[in-house]
């Protein structure tokens, strides 16, 4: 799994079947310092809970399908859950 | 499998049902020497690993399920050892 920091919704009512209903976040990938790296994608939201601002861990492939409830939808990226504390010495990511 | 250096634990409440009452723990890869790589997993913890440990992650999904015996468990990076000593050649 990896960290990220949802920055915005993604909403697409024409969309695969099986993915209708499917929150899809837009989360900005993060380094194990927490400093924001690379282009944002798109996560389904296997919580269904998150929102913008919040710190978040994902999975990317086979497992990504495996966190949404019926799985194996066609889904590269999920967001298995939402970080609520960091004990990390020098981790600079927040959540605020 | 990955070598690494746990940095520390996450706290989360909110999270896939399988991951309920895992330790899940931030972990830096590093070179045998130690010294740090960018990269980094976060992991469930199956070895009772510690912030400062050296660690070997098992970082592949049909593994990890193997090794937290779930079939469709949404798991890939798993921490399975860690590491006392690495002797490179």
């Amino acid at each position: 799994m990896l960290l990220g920091k949802v920055i915005g919704t993604v909403v697409a009512t024409q969309i695969y079947e099986g993915l209708e209903g499917v929150p899809m976040l837009w989360v900005q990938p993060l380094t194990k310092e927490g400093r924001e790296k690379g282009a944002p994608i798109v996560c389904a939201d296997g919580t269904r809970m998150a929102g913008p601002g919040e710190l978040i861990y994902y999975e990317g492939g086979r497992e990504a399908a495996l966190l949404l409830e019926p799985w194996f939808v066609p889904v590269d990226h999920a967001i298995v859950g939402i970080v609520d504390g960091v004990d990390v010495p020098d981790w600079k990511g927040g959540p605020e | 499998m990955i070598i690494g250096k746990v940095l520390g634990n996450l706290h989360s409440t909110i999270h896939h049902p399988f991951y309920g009452n895992r330790k899940i723990l931030l972990v830096e890869r590093i070179e045998p020497d130690g010294t740090p790589l960018p990269g980094y997993v976060v992991a469930i913890d199956q070895a009772g690993a510690g912030p400062g440990e050296t660690v070997l992650v098992l970082d592949e999904g049909n593994g990890a399920r193997q090794v937290l015996e779930d079939k469709d468990g949404p798991v890939r990076s798993v921490i399975v050892g860690i590491v006392d000593e690495i002797a490179t050649a």
